[in-house]
């Protein structure tokens, strides 16, 4: 038997209408699509008119019950939120095709075109256009109605504090937020005593701030909530939130003398060390053993000891003489070299000191230092009575001064720059307090120049105004530490005469 | 001459009678209006009989016929075979035949000279259907359909078959039977055509639903228009006009 049988070709003939009489080819329904358009209309019952509401202020549509989705005139989203407030009525039909018919855009009136199918009288698919209107309905949100009525209006607040006599470390701080963008929902900045606030709209935000001030300083916060207003038929309570986050005293290059119990846990630490890096952990360095320690937020808030000496005690020394003792050692990334050095304060060339010293990789006789006086100081620390028997090293030497160098430099302007928050500052304090502000600020460009560690984590800008001709017939023997041009970031700026020649390149 | 009427408020004529040349059969109905459409076409000239079949109204699609016989169904009752034998003129043959498929008028589609049946009908069957009625027969589908009878309706003349028939299979059949077969709907884009319809040389009944252009496509290819040329006045009007009842 033959496995192909041969198959007649079949054509399909044409019938006429029913009901117009129109040749045609047969179809389930047995009528031309105009007689059956005429005689059915799926588009029956579906709505063709909806209200919608709208805020002009900050341009969204209400979504029921509580959403507000915000949406230019035609665009993508605004046509998915037409077709979801249309769902009901389309669950009867299959959505073929929606777009957008052009209405004039102040006449609140949105048309939207629907293609639809459904199956009619014995299976034949009908499909149909049809035209839904949207009449816009101006209503205001929740959110712009509280900002009207009160614009400085906040929910919750952030209370950022230090208690120390600098503010290098909100100056610090201030450039991590601004490149992680953490306080993008700040409502309000406002720069206080010790410290600045953080004013939120949203409780959610603060928690978010406090969350990411806790990863990157060591932190310790608490929270509290005051009642502003209470409706008793829905049982809505209105609170405002309160976070006051504490940072710990240590700062970096502080001198510390550890409790014994500190010292104890951490394998008998010399009591004197050196904070040399606070993230979330407070790194330490013994500088006569070089071993270095971490210590966690958790460990550093139980015991809560303050510094011994702060940065602003530095005192500056002559180096006459440097002895190297110990072979380079490379702690936690950075190197250091133990030696026995001779050195003088500035301030009385009588008095010499034979001191060991951690800096020995970067000291030669004639530079200068930054250092502890502990020859001169009168500590009265409890922590320090608590050991009997301790030898106090008469200085302890921190780090390489670039003092001389630097006045060569005064006045010119630096290759980059950085950003700032907008801050509201408070005015009042005169102008001893204002120029002590700026000294401790170029303080703290002069850390970030002498530290590519502190740079890391931080952007800089291209400084426009900056001529590099000047620099290079300046140009000393000694390098002074600046920050290479790689890492500068240039600055977006949107202005009309520079298009687009200034990308954004790293 | 078509005439558009309905059996008690269902539009499907051919269920509920059957039309020869030489005699008409009827079901038993609530009102006589039915019968009397008929007997106001045809009275004179051909008998028409009021019977059931099996004690049912379908009796159209229960027996099959022509001029020369009438097949029915081993369900009908003795009384009823009696009655239509008393009834029916004397040359026509009626015979019941025992047959697994009882409903012949699904089946079996004839004129006076050919006859499409099922395609399983039995060998016996076939042979009583070409004795009986006198026809050649053939085994045929329609559309892929195996029910000839309810979806093709012919005469002498010319026939209507499924709309969905293709040109090729239209072909085919049309040099069959030897006449001119034309796809379309009845009753209004109804597929089953000899369930709306039941028709002769002379003339057609179709259900009130199938519109103007369904009819005329029935009056043309059953060349009805022709006739009866004393009458044909009326005959136009009564196809063109909505008969009300």
């Amino acid at each position: 038997m033959a496995a192909n049988m041969f198959v007649v070709p079949q054509t399909r003939g044409t019938v006429l209408c029913c009901k117009c009489g129109i040749p045609m080819a047969p179809n389930p329904a047995n009528m031309c699509v105009t007689c059956l358009r005429l005689e059915v209309d799926i588009t029956e019952g579906l709505r063709k008119h909806v209200i919608i509401m709208y805020c002009p202020e900050c341009e969204s549509y209400l979504q029921p019950p509580r959403t507000w989705i915000k949406a230019q005139l035609e665009s993508k989203e605004l046509l998915t939120f037409c077709v979801k407030r249309l769902e009901n009525d389309l669950k009867k039909v299959r959505l073929v095709n929606a777009e957008f018919i052009w209405t004039e855009p102040h006449s609140k009136r949105i048309k939207v075109k629907l293609k639809v199918q459904k199956e009619v009288l014995n299976g034949a698919i009908l499909e149909q256009s049809y035209v839904v209107e949207y009449v816009q309905q101006d209503h205001m949100c929740e959110s712009c109605t509280r900002f009207q009525a009160n614009p400085d209006q906040w929910v919750a607040a952030v209370q950022l504090r230090q208690r120390v006599a600098h503010r290098r470390t909100f100056f610090y701080l201030e450039q991590l937020i601004l490149k992680h963008d953490a306080a993008v929902h700040a409502i309000k900045i406002k720069q206080m005593d010790q410290g600045i606030d953080f004013f939120f709209g949203n409780r959610s935000h603060a928690v978010k701030f406090v969350e990411f001030l806790g990863k990157v300083a060591p932190t310790k916060s608490r929270h509290d909530k005051q009642l502003v207003s209470h409706d008793p038929k829905n049982n809505n309570y209105n609170y405002k939130y309160t976070f006051s986050v504490e940072i710990s005293p240590i700062c970096r290059e502080d001198l510390i003398c550890l409790p014994p119990k500190v010292a104890a846990s951490l394998g008998n630490l010399g009591p004197l060390v050196i904070c040399t890096k606070v993230t979330n952990n407070i790194a330490l360095l013994d500088p006569f053993t070089l071993r270095q320690c971490f210590l966690d937020t958790d460990q550093y808030w139980r015991h809560s000891f303050k510094s011994l000496l702060g940065s602003r005690q530095l005192v500056e020394y002559d180096v006459f003489d440097v002895e190297v003792v110990s072979p380079e050692y490379n702690v936690g990334g950075s190197k250091y070299v133990l030696a026995d050095i001779e050195v003088a304060r500035i301030t009385d060339y009588g008095k010499l000191f034979y001191i060991r010293t951690h800096l020995g990789h970067i000291l030669k006789p004639g530079d200068r230092a930054l250092g502890y006086d502990l020859y001169g100081a009168n500590s009265n620390d409890m922590e320090l009575d608590k050991y009997k028997g301790l030898v106090l090293p008469e200085a302890i030497l921190i780090k390489k001064s670039y003092e001389e160098k630097r006045q060569k430099k005064r006045g010119k302007p630096r290759s980059w720059k950085l950003k700032s928050l907008d801050m509201e500052v408070d005015d009042t304090k005169g102008r001893a307090y204002e120029e002590k502000m700026n000294s401790e600020y170029e303080g703290f460009l002069r850390d970030l120049e002498e530290n590519p560690e502190l740079r890391f984590n931080l952007s800089l800008y291209r400084n426009r105004d900056y001529q590099p001709s000047e620099m290079a017939s300046v140009s000393e023997g000694d390098d002074m530490p600046s920050v290479p041009l790689e890492e500068l970031l240039a600055d977006l700026e949107l202005s009309e005469q520079e298009d687009g020649e200034d990308s954004m390149r790293e | 001459m078509a005439t558009r009427l309905k059996f008690e408020n269902s539009c499907e004529v051919g269920v509920f009678s059957k039309l020869t040349n030489a005699y008409c059969l009827v079901a038993i109905g609530g009102s006589e209006s039915f019968c009397s459409a008929f007997e106001s076409e045809l009275a004179d000239v051909i008998p028409v009989i009021k019977t059931s079949i099996a004690g049912t109204r379908i009796i159209g699609r229960l027996c099959a016929g022509n001029k020369n016989g009438l097949l029915v169904p081993h369900t009908t009752t003795d009384q009823e075979l009696q009655h239509l034998r008393n009834s029916l003129p004397d040359q026509v043959v009626v015979r019941r035949i025992e047959e697994k498929l009882s409903a012949l008028g699904n089946c079996i589609a004839c004129n006076d000279h050919v006859a499409l049946t099922h395609t399983d009908l039995d060998r016996e069957t076939e042979e009583i259907i070409a004795d009986v009625l006198g026809v050649e027969v053939f085994r045929q589908t329609i559309a892929g359909n195996i029910l000839v009878g309810s979806y093709c309706a012919f005469s002498n003349r010319g026939g209507l078959v499924h709309p969905h028939t293709s040109i090729e299979d239209l072909n085919e059949l049309s040099t069959l039977l030897q006449v001119p077969l034309v796809a379309g709907t009845i009753n209004r884009g109804s597929e089953v055509i000899a369930a709306g319809m039941t028709v002769n040389d002379w003339t057609a009944f179709c259900g009130s639903d199938t519109t103007a252009t369904e009819l005329s496509v029935i009056e043309n290819v059953f060349k009805l228009r022709e006739a009866q040329p004393s009458a044909i006045v009326d005959e136009m009007r009564k196809s063109l006009i909505d008969s009300s009842v």
